[in-house]
């Protein structure tokens, strides 16, 4: 019982069944169906439409185009709500844009009474624009001469930030005899989460409310954000959030729930469904920023590193999104994860363009920062003739380490241990000897990296969450987390936290894993990694009040005192002895209906974090470089994760599977990819390369099990962080394989022919 | 114009209006309320909605219902047995953690019916093959080939045959 | 929902060829994994279909007293590879299908229609073209048969009329008998894939297995429509199996293919997979036969 099981999951037999509710199967009959209209260009102003054509398909209710919303900006990202205003997120689009910065911007949507409908005059919609050129990168959009995406934006820089580590500047750090430099580009790409169900809405009003349902990672944010956008109170919109087939970070966005609920208010308040498509799902969302940095390093003949210099240039897209807090999140691991003898330099901007959106996805900007990082370190380690792991170990932040600027620090820490278990397990010495100098078509490596991960946003943003805990008649619990399920299993491990705080166990908690912001308590929601580290401390903290009027009624009703009880295994015991005092049924039903006393027992406490440590870990590859097909095969893969104490261990591993499969993804085969005139060509599955099955090696994970000090269980960061180290350790394993360097994601056969034909190789 | 279409799903006649371009996974959808039947990209790229026809694994969105005259359908809500036990595919997916987000899983337990069913034994790399149609993004698969490897052994054990 | 104006099931090959005749602007259906996808994505938004969807007549797989294999136009690739006279007789076709797609498309897609629609990448045509393959087509006047290598016009266009369907793909004994092939389908993935370049080798070797007697070229994406290498295989017969002609074969068919740059894969790039594929493509063919490069 509690943590540290590998229990089942608490959603499993719902999930297979078919009896586990996803929000397109909550829908009642007879909603009207809604299509976005998305822009044809990728940069200008819409000027006129023509209805006429559209408005004539029979079945069509309404059409509301960009003329027509009103003048309210608001702010996507799902980020904690600051009251000061210079903190607050950027308030950038509307519900529809006149002046459109992406190909495929929302400029206006059809409302009819069934989908063909919908479809078809959404087809028919006919707008006349002013077009400007497509700005596709930050170059483009950096130069003179480009037109500004958004006008109170000029120049395209939607932020710029800086830091210095160290007494002196990185010029005068490496004015030093006898240092080794490397001087390099790397860059990353957009990629997208694709999680199996699209985002998907449906809203009707009821009882003077507008109630959304739909498949969000972040309901309470949701609420606001429509809000906002609709200029109507807080507390006439009810979220609800069923189950969600995977968010990874694209539902962390508010995407289309403001304007289904516009919709809705636009037809009376009628039920209005917004179900995306695959392909505006891929074009029209939010994908991971595609990052390119100039990094420099120097380093003495030992191995010693002693400066190194990042200048970091993110493609933000057409709307700001999460914004500039990707490239600082960057910056700032570049910094965490090694330590310069004298001097580091960080530079960092964002800038609009007329690509996709860019929004949070799975590890915040780290995924392209190891990338990066993880090439200089390797292709510093090998410019001085050292081994990677040893260059690692030698240079990697060790135990005690706090971020000068952030105070985050390792309150438990594995790293080393993690690289030195991932190493034996690949048979690292082995293989970087046998693997040398190899001349046949197919050849092998193994390659490596590694990677800190903060838990939770603290102290850059609010860290804030809340549990409810409600005694049944029977002695069982309901449970409410404002924490969200979104496949990563959640509601198990707040199960076995609740078991583990109160003694009940798990088969008489239930949890409610739908959020509804009617009855749900506050959480901010399912990203950072957080919900077990800061929803857990929620959890924990109302565990213990809870139990504690428990035993308080145990007291009163076996006439005994509160402090010499507890509760073990539905039982109220002695604490010293275990003795059985009363059945927690028992009490519970004496409890309600007691006509001397009649006490509900329920508890709710918030828990406001102020606290943060670093995750860390490594992954080693071995790969088989087909050189005349391009083709890389990931023969052995491992992730070692320094996560604190596992909840439970056999679900934790899943979760790293899954995040080693889009790392791998991220390394070979994924990217978003747009014509000159900006329009998205890999916007269905086919085109855009998830791995299948087929592509996927068997997946080794090891854990460096410490107990965590600040963590509610010992616990910390563990949800991301397994996508963030694959894609460089197999970058580094081509180069072992190779001899050929590939600074520029992900490997493709097109990127890997054209760096073999380079190195001579083909 | 409705047509009236006869099939058995899940061991059931039925009898159902369906309009000329309905996709099966519409009519299992909202006419038969069966939503263990998913949409991820219907276009036949991502295998959530997979169901048995007769039993062989097909992408229902890809297949206009008037196709399914006659024909036999399976959904997972067709597996568990009437006193409301799992199957013993469901169970392995239960016990092996295959289960995550779960948009993907009833969709790969049916692939795992028509696999197991055919008696025979299979290596990894031909699991792999076989439910290559299905993406997942939770998993990596590793979960799930383990689930299908245990169902394959123990099914091959009681009625196998090469 | 599909946005069509009609789907007309029809009864047998005569009705769907009267129904195609009655509606000029009506298209065949089979399997429906290509037309299907396009009427959703708005290119063929209404269309008027005739499904022949799993008539008896184009199902099936039968050999021919003369021991011509004939393949329903309507039978899915997954039966195609599973069934015993194409694990006997025509293996590398069986090997070719099952590269389609995944499980479920290969459930559902037919090769007929993978033929039919006429894409210079689907998997069993540049196969089909080995094997001088030969199509049944029926329309208003009865049956003709069209070698595959006239079949093919430009890209997406081919000698089939509006008002006829393909009953079956035939392949004559000659074809088939002592040879032994090999097809290579380069993707970006391993499944779930259109070819990046799609080579199929057939070989028959001498009866002492050093020499080549004849050798079958096909490529699918390396020009508008599937094609056959005819001059690399016609200078390559009769020759002894050895490496110096594994190398001929490689360079020999850069002359005959004209592959074009798209952003899915350079020009350059298919040049690469054309040399590098047919290589390996015709190593394995020869092995399977029994010859070896050795000597």
């Amino acid at each position: 019982m509690g943590v540290g099981e590998s229990r089942k999951r608490v959603d499993a037999f719902a999930k297979v069944t078919g009896e586990a509710r996803y929000t397109a199967d909550l829908m009642p009959e007879g909603l009207l169906v809604a299509k976005v209209v998305h822009s044809t260009i990728a940069n200008g102003w819409v000027k006129s439409f023509d209805l006429s054509e559209a408005l004539a398909v029979p079945g069509v209710v309404k059409i509301v185009t960009c003329m027509d919303v009103p003048d309210l900006p608001f702010p996507t990202p799902g980020h904690p709500w600051s009251v000061e205003p210079a903190h607050q997120d950027v308030r950038d689009r509307k519900l529809l844009n006149r002046r459109v910065r992406v190909y495929g911007d929302d400029i206006a949507a059809v409302i009819a009474e069934n989908e063909l409908a919908a479809v078809r005059a959404a087809r028919l919609v006919k707008a006349e624009y002013e077009e400007y050129a497509p700005l596709l990168t930050v170059e483009q959009a950096m130069a003179p001469e480009a037109t500004a995406v958004h006008e109170e934006k000029p120049g395209n820089v939607l932020a710029h930030s800086e830091f210095t580590v160290g007494e002196i500047p990185y010029e005068e750090a490496v004015r030093e005899d006898g240092l080794t430099f490397v001087d390099r580009v790397y860059e990353t790409h957009p990629v997208q989460h694709c999680h199996l169900e699209v985002p998907v809405s449906y809203a009707y009003e009821a009882e003077g409310k507008i109630v959304v349902t739909t498949s969000t990672q972040i309901p309470h944010i949701v609420r606001r954000v429509i809000s906002q956008a609709l200029g109507i109170p807080v507390g006439k919109i009810r979220v609800i959030k069923p189950y969600i087939g995977g968010g990874f970070g694209n539902k962390q966005d508010v995407l289309y729930e403001p304007l289904n609920a516009y919709l809705c208010q636009q037809v009376g308040g009628r039920g209005v469904k917004l179900e995306l498509t695959r392909e505006e799902t891929l074009a029209c969302t939010r994908v991971r920023h595609g990052l390119k940095f100039h990094l420099q390093g120097a380093a003495r003949k030992d191995g010693t590193l002693v400066a190194r210099k990042l200048t970091v240039w993110s493609n933000q897209g057409g709307y700001a999104s999460h914004g500039h807090a990707i490239a600082a999140n960057a910056a700032n691991m570049f910094k965490q994860l090694y330590q310069d003898e004298k001097a580091l330099e960080c530079e960092c901007y964002t800038v609009y363009t007329n690509l996709t959106t860019a929004g949070a996805m799975r590890g915040y900007g780290i995924p392209q920062s190891c990338f990066a990082t993880e090439c200089l370190t390797e292709d510093m380690a090998y410019a001085i003739g050292m081994d990677p792991l040893e260059y690692r170990l030698k240079n990697c932040s060790k135990a005690g380490y706090t971020d000068p600027h952030l105070g985050i620090g390792f309150h438990s820490y594995g790293l080393e241990e993690a690289m030195k278990k991932g190493a034996q397990w690949i048979g690292w010495e082995q293989k970087r000897k046998d693997y040398e100098n190899q001349t046949g078509p197919v050849r092998r490596g193994v390659g490596m990296a590694i990677f800190c991960y903060k838990t939770g946003v603290y102290p850059i943003s609010l860290e804030t969450a809340s549990c409810r805990m409600i005694l049944n008649q029977d002695g069982s619990m309901q449970l409410q987390m404002g924490a969200t399920e979104i496949g990563q299993g959640a509601d198990t491990v707040f199960t076995q936290m609740a078991a583990e705080v109160t003694g009940i166990t798990e088969d008489n908690i239930y949890i409610q894993s739908t959020q509804d912001t009617d009855v749900t308590p506050f959480d901010t929601g399912a990203y950072a990694s957080r919900q077990t580290y800061v929803s857990g401390m929620a959890l924990k903290k109302t565990g213990e009040l809870f139990r504690e009027k428990i035993l308080d009624y145990a007291a009163y009703s076996t006439k005994r005192a509160a402090e010499d009880l507890t509760i073990r295994e539905n039982q109220v015991v002695e604490k010293e002895t275990g003795a059985p005092v009363a059945a927690l049924a028992k009490l519970a039903e004496e409890a309600f209906y007691s006509l001397d006393r009649s006490v509900h027992l329920t508890a709710e406490a918030t828990a406001h974090c102020k606290v943060n440590t670093f995750a860390s870990g490594a992954c080693f590859a071995e790969v088989e470089v087909d050189i005349p097909l391009a083709k890389v095969r990931v023969l052995k893969l491992v992730n070692v994760h320094d996560s604190g104490t596992l909840i439970n261990p056999k679900l934790a591993e899943a979760q790293v599977h899954g995040g080693m499969s889009m790392g791998l993804g991220y390394a070979l085969s994924e990217e978003m990819l747009y014509d000159q005139k900006g329009r998205p060509l890999t916007d269905n599955l086919l085109d855009y390369k998830l791995p299948t099955a087929m592509d996927s090696p068997d997946l080794h994970v090891e854990f460096v099990e410490l107990e965590d000090p600040t963590g509610p269980f010992g616990n910390k960061a563990l949800g991301e962080p397994p996508a963030i180290p694959v894609a460089p350790a197999v970058r580094n394993a081509v180069l072992h394989a190779t001899g050929v360097a590939v600074d520029e994601l992900p490997l493709s056969p097109g990127r890997l022919s054209e760096a073999f034909r380079k190195a001579g190789l083909m | 114009m409705l047509e009236i279409l006869h099939m058995n799903v899940n061991g059931k006649d039925v009898e159902i209006p369906v309009e000329p371009g309905e996709s099966l996974v519409d009519t299992l959808r909202n006419r038969l309320h069966l939503t263990s039947v998913k949409k991820g990209c219907e276009v036949g790229e991502c295998g959530a909605c997979t169901v048995l026809i007769d039993g062989e694994a097909v992408d229902s969105c890809l297949y206009l219902s008037t196709w399914a005259e006659g024909k036999r359908i399976l959904t997972v809500e067709g597996l568990k047995a009437p006193n409301g036990e799992l199957s013993r595919i469901q169970q392995a997916f239960v016990d092996e953690a295959a289960v995550q987000c779960g948009f993907c899983t009833p969709g790969l337990i049916l692939s795992a019916v028509e696999i197991v069913g055919t008696g025979k034994k299979y290596s990894r790399e031909e699991l792999r093959k076989l439910i290559s149609g299905h993406l997942c993004r939770c998993t990596g698969y590793e979960n799930i080939l383990n689930a299908m490897e245990r169902i394959v052994e123990e099914t091959y054990k009681v009625a196998g045959h090469e | 929902m599909y946005d069509i104006s009609k789907c007309y099931q029809a009864k047998d090959a005569a009705d769907a060829v009267r129904a195609l005749m009655e509606d000029e602007t009506a298209i065949v259906i089979s399997g429906g994994t290509d037309v299907l996808i396009q009427v959703r994505e708005g290119k063929l938004a209404g269309a008027s279909l005739i499904s022949v969807h799993g008539l008896p007549e184009l199902t099936g797989i039968r050999m021919d007293e003369d021991g011509t294999l004939v393949i329903g136009a309507a039978e899915t690739f997954s039966h195609i590879t599973n069934h015993p006279l194409i694990q006997t007789y025509a293996p590398v076709l069986g090997e070719a299908v099952d590269t389609v797609g995944g499980p479920q498309i290969r459930n559902m897609g037919t090769i007929g229609g993978n033929v039919c629609n006429g894409v210079t990448s689907a998997d069993s045509a540049s196969t089909l073209m080995t094997f001088d393959a030969v199509l049944e087509l029926f329309g208003p006047e009865g049956v003709r048969l069209v070698p595959v290598r006239d079949f093919y016009l430009s890209a997406k266009k081919t000698v089939r009329r509006q008002n006829e369907i393909l009953l079956s793909v035939q392949i004559p004994k000659s074809e088939y008998e002592g040879y032994t092939g090999k097809y290579i389908k380069y993707g970006k993935r391993n499944a779930m894939e259109i070819a990046t370049l799609g080579c199929a080798v057939r070989v028959k070797l001498s009866p002492d297995h050093t020499a080549l007697e004849d050798l079958r070229i096909g490529f699918g994406v390396a020009g508008p429509v599937p094609m056959r290498c005819t001059e690399t295989e016609a200078a390559a017969k009769g020759r002894k199996l050895d490496e110096s002609l594994i190398n001929e074969i490689g360079k020999g068919v850069l002359a005959e293919v004209h592959p074009r740059s798209s952003w899915r894969a350079t020009k350059e790039f298919r040049l690469q997979l054309v040399e590098e594929l047919v290589k390996r493509a015709f190593r394995e063919a020869v092995e399977k036969g029994g010859g070896s490069f050795d000597a």
